[in-house]
């Protein structure tokens, strides 16, 4: 195997039931990439996850971490893991979860107490490291989760929608620490459905549908290759329907955002050429006038829309 | 690491979720209801207004305090831990699946073995001797284990309500009391009642408490260790392998 791969995934699958939950899944995240999962909601991203840090068994195929097979006692101690809606212990204080931590994966005392301390300063606890869990708010247990998936300093961190519901400040901080951990060499392998968690973080993303990979690749790429979904966002004194906006030639979509109205097209400059002539010939007068590339978002939708249609 | 090494390794992990579960669950008021008061009230209401001696009362309230409090951790903490969503950290950290359930077990068998001396010192303290008390210490210790181990075997199917473990386990902890020779003494019961009270783990430590302090038991001592060794050993090998099948279904 190439020792430049953390993590390896061949032909993974899992039923639940009657149910394919992951079809055939296969991919290669390497050391040190941050790595992003992106799917709808039952797409198979968190069974991917638990397969990988062996939490369930795949019924077919096979994954590694660091050359050692996906849920053995040797992966899982390379790993660190923050699964999605999991809770600390709510009747021990952080502290006594971190050293709970420690043992589990054999950490000295003396290295998991300094080890607990800097996270903690880190992560903005530290204050609080001695009140009981049961106590914190959701964003200071989503934190100090973090905090317990690095106390063994893991190579490859999985985490599963660590963001969700989080509130602006503690969502800003769980990714900031992520990206500095990146920029020290740690691989990260990062489950979400926002986009512009996805964007701002991860170098490359695989987009999964109904347990499907359909597409691989960097955040930009995907956004360019996404034909069709450029857009012009234009707003206008007067108020215009959408009936009139669809008929400029060019126009193969139309959404209206707030006072705004944006318009997909796969020429965006032909566009912009004919909704001022619009304006002009109509007497109405352009307030704002953008173009845009596709977003993550567009290009996740068209992908996984594509696939509904396809099947 | 070698195969001594990593059940080594496993081994310390264990004690270290032993020592979470004796600091969550213990105070859980479920643990202290039904694994302290319960068979403390039950035994009181057996026995207040009967002409029992004490020699013959000690035996069976031990038993069923060591029956009953080795049996009420071990069951709930896997559903508990489920619900409370701190499961799938665990089964993610480097133990595996045997190491957890031995984790509970040894959480279960140290609440059993240390709330048993209540009774053992209550009956010392009004008059009781023991003879024999290192095989009278290795069968309390052994049947502690064996209960603890029955317990996680009442937690196997994949419930996350901790109430409907101590449920399955009620259902078979009560029937296994009223055979086992608690209240009648095996000699006392029909053969076909001492054919069922031998199924039970239940009658071999108390057989042997009778034999320690009343000076009298039905069945040689040395049988009655086997047989705990040989119902712990089951216990163990279908809790191990059948929480390897429904751990993971808690998820």
């Amino acid at each position: 195997m190439n020792n430049n791969i953390a993590i390896q995934v061949v032909n993974l699958t899992k039923y639940y039931g009657e149910v394919l939950a992951v079809d055939h899944v296969s991919f290669t995240v390497n050391r040190g990439e941050f790595f992003g999962f992106l799917g709808p909601n039952g797409a198979g991203k968190t069974t991917t996850l638990r397969i990988l840090t062996g939490v369930i068994k795949a019924d077919e195929g096979s994954a590694s971490i660091l050359e050692y097979k996906a849920g053995s006692l040797k992966a899982k101690q390379v790993t660190g893991v923050v699964p999605e809606m999991a809770n600390p212990y709510g009747d021990l204080s952080a502290w006594n979860n971190l050293m709970l931590m420690a043992e589990l994966y054999g950490i000295p005392a003396g290295a998991a107490r300094e080890r607990a301390g800097s996270l903690m300063q880190e992560i903005g606890l530290h204050p609080r490291k001695d009140s009981l869990v049961k106590t914190y708010s959701k964003g200071m247990k989503q934190r100090l989760i973090l905090c317990l998936a690095l106390m063994s300093d893991p190579e490859v961190l999985f985490l599963d929608e660590p963001t969700s519901g989080l509130d602006v400040q503690s969502a800003r901080l769980i990714k900031d620490m992520l990206q500095r951990l990146n920029a020290k060499g740690k691989t990260i392998f990062l489950t979400t459905h926002d986009m512009d968690e996805a964007n701002q973080l991860c170098a490359r993303v695989a987009i999964i549908n109904e347990g499907k990979i359909v597409a691989i690749d960097a955040p930009e790429k995907l956004r360019m290759a996404t034909r069709g979904m450029h857009s012009v966002e234009v707003s206008f004194d007067k108020m215009v329907s959408a009936e009139v906006l669809a008929a400029i030639p060019g126009v193969n979509g139309v959404n209206k955002l707030g006072d705004k109205w944006r318009l997909y097209t796969t020429n965006p400059g032909e566009l912009v050429v004919s909704l001022i002539n619009y304006s002009s010939s109509n007497g109405l007068k352009i307030i704002s006038l953008n173009t845009l590339a596709p977003s993550l978002e567009d290009a996740f939708m068209a992908l996984t829309e594509k696939r509904r249609k396809d099947v | 690491m070698s195969d001594l090494g990593t059940v080594l390794q496993q081994a310390r992990r264990s004690l270290a979720i032993a020592r979470k579960d004796m600091r969550i669950y213990y105070i859980k008021g479920p643990v202290i209801i039904f694994g302290v008061l319960f068979p403390v009230f039950l035994f009181l209401s057996f026995t207040i207004g009967r002409q029992l001696s004490i020699d013959f009362m000690i035996p069976g309230l031990l038993g069923m305090i060591l029956f009953f409090t080795a049996t009420s951790v071990s069951p709930v903490v896997v559903p508990w831990e489920a619900q409370a969503r701190t499961l799938e950290r665990l089964m993610s950290c480097p133990v595996k699946i045997e190491t957890i359930i031995v984790g509970d077990i040894l959480a279960s068998f140290a609440f059993g073995l240390a709330i048993s001396l209540v009774p053992i010192i209550l009956g010392l303290a009004l008059g009781v001797t023991i003879s024999s008390p290192l095989i009278f210490a290795l069968a309390v210790i052994l049947a502690a284990f064996c209960f603890a181990s029955l317990g996680t075997v009442f937690s196997i199917p994949p419930t996350n309500v901790p109430a409907t473990a101590n449920m399955i386990a009620a259902t078979i902890r009560f029937p296994v009391v009223f055979i086992s020779g608690i209240f009648i003494p095996l000699s006392e019961l029909p053969a076909w009642a001492q054919g069922i009270a031998y199924i039970s783990p239940l009658t071999y430590f108390t057989d042997i408490a009778r034999h320690s302090i009343q000076r009298q038991g039905h069945l040689p001592v040395a049988v009655d260790l086997l047989a705990l060794i040989a119902f712990t050993a089951l216990f163990l090998a279908v809790a191990m392998k059948l929480h390897q099948r429904t751990m993971p279904k808690r998820i």
